[in-house]
């Protein structure tokens, strides 16, 4: 590359600012999809629990929504939200609901039945065993679930530059970047993605251990 | 704190009858016909019978785990039926084989379950569930804060016991409980529930496919067979000496003559009385009193009574006195809690035609031989077992 160097230090010293807009940018664009597609899977799983038939077309739905190309489902939802922040949400909130439906519903599956039994014989509404019983014991396959899908989600936000400046996250530099012939932008876009996506992995891990100090008790732990 | 112990309710079975569909039954749905007795209040009541006879369908049915076809359960006169199943549930004690205790949830907060469902402040349950602790013998210092998966399965099984007792229930369905863990701990969690009984005399449901633990447990038992009927309803002691079909025979075994003798106690035998020998006696004297003797030997004693040794009349001294040192050991020494099996083993095991029976100090009380266990077999089929058996008002009502 005619001798420059892949990235200016300089260049990302004077763009500080630049650096943390986009990065709020990115994060809402992950934050917002992963929480309405949690809220939307657990609703849903709850709801085909118990009902395989159900399940399986409901998994077949979220699947093929899955494949839908990124840009293309940008430009489709465009049609109708304009260019908004709703754009980019739609269709990376659909993306996560594959990963977090399965992840939810394996999680539930995973409670032991003498668990279950001992719950209902011992007095358990059906309300206090889902929320008291269930949902903490599902949580370890819940949280590799929103793990993945995550980390997804920060990788395909990157598509969602063609919102612009206003809503664009780490994306735009790779953009810019690539209109320009100018690879410090490249580098720094997608360096910058693939640390945020390690640290959120990282954090969600952090969280997933304090919120299940169970998991980690074993025998040999005394 | 604490709430009063002691309360019991009985439990009636009312021509219970639940059928299932032949998918059901294939999976192992066991079906029960037409079940109708009643277990007295504060009595430990076994279901037993091979599997798919319906022994535990008939245990959910009170706690409404599973609603009978037709029928009635009726607790202490009430109907199982009409009352809300959560609240009953929560009266209601439940053991199962593999305890199913909350993985997330510490030992403390497991054994608080049914309090806290009924919403007692925390310090309350809290104390109940150290108390609780105690008294399955787990130290609360120890365990309360620990998570089940650091406890072995003989510990869990003790939580499972503690966290049903939590609320005091009048009544506990317990089923299989001891049925997960290894033999020798299986024992000793038998005969700490054995004693808890004692205490708590609470009404007790228990279901196993295991004859021995049926008989070892059970005031009263039921045996079952396939298709949900009762083919006995007994104390077990009767069951044993008079099972009452074909299959309770060979359902509780070949061997039940023996099973029967580990019910009894050498208490329970009139003991042979002994020809007894004090240190220094003339020798001449025993010599001829023990010739006499249908054992043809005499017992020599210290001043306390207690057995020095036996003095077989043909290697006695022809004069003297008698000492110690003329005996040949006391073996087996029985002790009258011995039950009648295990005296027989020792006696089948000894060279000595008889068992010197020995009360708390160590006296002499009495003879035992195996012809007197065996003659004590044929002629006992009435006999009321030492167990805590026989108050007045206990008259099981039977049959289905």
């Amino acid at each position: 590359m005619n001798g420059k160097p892949l990235i200016e230090i300089g260049w990302v010293n004077d763009h500080w600012g630049l650096i943390g807009q986009r990065f709020i940018q990115h994060l809402q664009l992950t934050l917002v999809p992963v929480v309405a597609g949690f809220v939307i899977a657990l609703l849903i799983a709850i709801f085909v629990l118990g009902r395989p038939r159900l399940y399986a077309l409901v998994i077949g739905i979220a699947g093929i929504l899955y494949t839908i190309p990124s840009l293309a489902a940008y430009l489709l939802v465009a049609q109708f939200t304009k260019l908004s922040l709703l754009t980019a949400i739609i269709p990376l909130t659909t993306y996560t609901l594959l990963i977090l439906i399965r992840g939810i519903v394996a999680g539930f599956r995973s409670v032991p039945g003498d668990v279950l039994e001992a719950a209902e014989g011992m007095g358990y509404t059906a309300t206090q065993r889902l929320l008291r019983v269930e949902l903490p014991l599902a949580v370890p396959l819940m949280f590799a679930a929103v793990r993945l899908a995550t980390v997804t989600t920060i990788g395909l936000a990157t598509v969602a530059a063609i919102l612009g400046d206003t809503y664009g996250g780490f994306g735009q530099f790779l953009t810019e970047g690539l209109q320009n012939f100018f690879s410090t932008e490249i580098y720094l876009g997608a360096i910058l993605s693939v640390v945020f996506a390690v640290a959120a992995d990282l954090i969600l891990v952090r969280v997933e251990r304090l919120a299940t100090p169970w998991a980690r008790a074993r025998a040999g732990a005394r | 704190m604490s709430v009063p112990t002691g309360h019991a309710a009985t439990v009636e079975y009312e021509h219970i009858t639940k059928s299932y569909d032949a998918a059901a039954l294939k999976k192992g749905a066991g079906a029960v016909n037409d079940l109708s007795l009643t277990v007295p209040a504060g009595k430990i009541c076994v279901l037993v019978g091979p599997s798919g006879c319906g022994k535990t369908t008939s245990l959910k049915m009170v706690n409404r785990l599973i609603e009978p076809t037709s029928g009635r359960i009726l607790i202490d006169g009430q109907d199982a039926a009409k009352r809300d199943p959560t609240e009953l549930r929560r009266g209601i004690g439940y053991v199962i084989q593999q305890v199913g205790l909350f993985p997330h949830q510490t030992i403390e907060q497991n054994v608080g379950t049914v309090p806290r469902l009924l919403g007692w402040p925390a310090a309350r349950w809290k104390a109940r569930s150290e108390e609780l602790l105690a008294t399955v013998g787990l130290d609360p210092a120890k365990y309360a804060r620990r998570f089940p998966a650091q406890l072995s399965g003989g510990e869990r099984q003790r939580v499972g016991v503690a966290r049903a007792l939590a609320a005091d229930p009048p009544i506990m369905l317990m089923d299989e409980p001891f049925g997960a863990v290894d033999p020798i701990v299986r024992e000793r969690l038998q005969n700490e529930f054995l004693r808890l009984q004692e205490t708590l005399a609470k009404t007790i449901l228990f279901v196993t496919h295991d004859i021995d633990e049926a008989i070892k447990l059970g005031d009263i038992v039921a045996v079952m067979q396939a298709g949900g009927k009762v083919a006995q309803f007994a104390p077990p002691a009767e069951i044993l000496a008079r099972p009452a079909s074909e299959f309770v025979a060979r359902f509780v075994g070949t061997d039940r003559g023996l099973k029967r003798l580990s019910l009894f106690r050498v208490s329970s035998l009139d003991l042979g009385v002994p020809t007894i020998a004090h240190v220094g006696d003339d020798a001449t004297a025993v010599r001829g009193r023990a010739a006499a003797d249908p054992l043809a030997s005499a017992l020599l004693v210290d001043d306390q009574r207690r057995p020095l040794g036996w003095l077989l009349a043909s290697e006695l001294p022809s004069s003297g006195s008698i000492g110690p040192e003329h005996t040949v050991p006391v073996s087996p020494l029985l002790d009258r809690r011995t039950t009648l099996k295990d005296a027989m083993s020792l006696l089948l095991g000894s060279d000595v035609k008889a068992g010197v029976a020995v009360d708390r100090t160590g006296a002499v009380l009495g003879l035992v031989t195996v012809a007197q266990i065996t003659d004590w077999v044929r002629t006992s089929d009435d006999a009321v077992p030492d167990k805590p058996f026989e108050d007045e008002d206990f008259t099981p009502v039977a049959e289905g």
